[in-house]
């Protein structure tokens, strides 16, 4: 199972909706997956900024005085924001591998949940009411956002294990299925030196990805050859930073359904997801097609 | 007509109504609204009613359904006329996939698309689609008619027994043991039958047929290494 819900907006007005909109599709779906949640956020403050969004186990201790020292390690000014157990640090883009380094030394069981300059991701076992209540999602605006409740498969319930997981600076990835040769291509992807942390499929599939694009594919590129290298079933959101894509593998048994009117992009595993959003009477409503990546972009 | 509105009403009340009616009822015109894609609507009705459904739905609407018509004003989540035993089920929008799986009787109407494994492992229902359909359609289908005006996806008919495949427009391929048969006047006869009563103003002659080339059915040692 698993529920998948994205929202890609082209009406400006409806930016400032984009977390209640996102977390009312994202309850509706949890049914399909009441295991952990998550969400991630491209934020619309468009300011030059970079973020990195972080998790701890102990955020108490963690994220204690966080920003001050990381600044004075890296040199220059970090603002934290804080929401239960993450947090998001912003900083100038050009520090951000610097505040990566610095973290895995004085914070070394913090976790980097994404890194970008607009997205944010936020997951964590539990419902996803109960998960978007913590982080305050439904107060977030945005541009475009994708939401997933995991009904888990190949690997623990963790926050880790939870979707999205992140692909790269400002991308992310959901999925709805199981991979079947994660393991092999885990070996041959930390061959190639990719860092993999956790035992789960979905992981492999956004590390593959994340792969593709350094080797110089464009993320389109990427998501066609995984039609042909990963074997087993999904349906993949992804998100970048200006965009939103969609692709289902050739069987296409998990089920995705698409609505489109001149206000946003709406997706949800089911119908159902969608049947709050303004207008959809009217949208062009559809099911995507097996083996075939759909995407847009702001 | 009797209204039921979904909206106040949750899903097990609404289908223990509908299963309330027998034979001889006299409330043989409903309608349920607001169906917000909700699941299992309008499923194992028994009864010689008819149901509007005034919207889409998510799975198995209609699923196991005897004697009722069932129209849906909408789209169908996957597992429409799941096992469907007679009656009629007729979708104004498009289907998710597995429509009509193992249907034993009855019509299936789609007017828009119906999307993969329509109609798979059917046993006698009929159905009709207005559009095209999706990959691995009538897998396995054992009998019935499978009538689509549009195109076919990939694997056609793959693994099929006696049902009878009518295509209008291009099949993307055929599955395994499926093969283009010569259509006879009798089936032209079935295909005018049941586009009529599809609401479909289609020619039986604009179609071709397709069925089992009859060669999965019994052990071949040639094929050992395939099985």
């Amino acid at each position: 199972m698993c529920g998948i819900v994205g929202l890609f907006l082209k009406d400006k007005s409806l930016e400032p909706k984009l977390g209640e909109m996102l977390t009312d599709m994202l309850i509706v779906m949890t049914d399909r997956g009441p295991d952990s949640a998550g969400i991630a956020i491209y934020g619309n403050d468009k300011d030059s900024n970079s973020k990195l969004t972080i998790q701890s186990e102990n955020p108490d201790t963690d994220f204690a005085k966080l920003d001050s020292e990381l600044g004075k390690l890296i040199g220059c000014k970090v603002s934290m924001r804080l929401a239960d157990t993450h947090a998001v640090l912003e900083m100038p883009a050009e520090k951000i591998e610097a505040a990566r380094e610095s973290l895995s030394v004085i914070r070394p069981d913090v976790r980097i949940m994404s890194a970008g300059d607009v997205i944010e991701i936020y997951k964590e076992v539990g419902l996803p009411r109960d998960v978007a209540a913590r982080f305050g999602i439904q107060k977030m605006s945005g541009s475009h956002g994708i939401g997933h409740t995991r009904m888990a498969t190949e690997s623990k319930v963790t926050t880790m294990g939870a979707h999205p997981f992140s692909t790269g600076v400002d991308q992310c990835l959901v999925h709805n299925g199981s991979l079947s040769n994660h393991n092999s291509l885990r070996r041959k992807l930390r061959r190639d030196g990719v860092h993999i942390e956790t035992e789960n499929d979905t992981e492999v599939g956004a590390a593959y990805l994340t792969w593709k694009m350094n080797q110089g594919s464009t993320l389109g590129e990427a998501l066609e050859s995984s039609i042909d290298d990963l074997d087993g079933f999904f349906t993949f959101v992804v998100g970048t930073k200006d965009g939103f894509g969609v692709v289902r593998d050739p069987i296409a048994c998990k089920p995705a359904v698409m609505a489109e009117t001149d206000q946003y992009v709406a997706f949800g595993s089911e119908y159902r997801a969608l049947v709050n959003l303004p207008g959809i009477e009217d949208a062009k409503v559809w099911e995507p097609e097996p083996a075939t990546v759909y995407f847009w972009e702001h | 007509m009797q209204t039921i509105d979904m909206a106040k009403v949750d899903l097990r009340e609404v289908n223990s109504t509908l299963h309330a009616q027998k034979d001889d009822t006299n409330q043989t015109s409903w309608e349920i609204v607001n169906p917000k894609g909700s699941h299992a609507i309008a499923v194992g009705l028994d009864a010689p009613i008819e149901v509007t459904v005034r919207g889409s739905t998510g799975y198995y609407c209609g699923g196991m359904n005897k004697q009722a018509t069932i129209n849906v004003e909408g789209s169908v989540g996957p597992g429409a006329a799941e096992n469907m035993m007679s009656g009629a089920i007729i979708v104004e929008g498009d289907a998710s996939q597995y429509a009509g799986a193992t249907g034993h009787g009855g019509l299936l109407v789609i007017k828009g698309n119906a999307s993969s494994r329509c109609g798979i492992s059917m046993k006698g229902i009929d159905i009709v689609v207005h559009g095209d359909i999706g990959h691995m359609s009538a897998f396995m289908a054992q009998s019935g008619n499978l009538v689509v005006c549009g195109d076919a996806g990939d694997a056609l008919g793959d693994s099929c027994y006696e049902a009878r495949l009518f295509v209008r427009g291009s099949v993307k391929s055929l599955g395994a043991d499926c093969e283009k048969k010569e259509m006879r006047p009798e089936h032209l006869e079935i295909l005018k039958d049941l586009l009529e009563r599809a609401s479909s103003d289609a020619k039986p002659e604009e179609f071709n047929r397709y069925g089992s080339a009859r060669n999965l059915y019994n052990f071949d040692v040639d094929n050992a290494g395939a099985y």
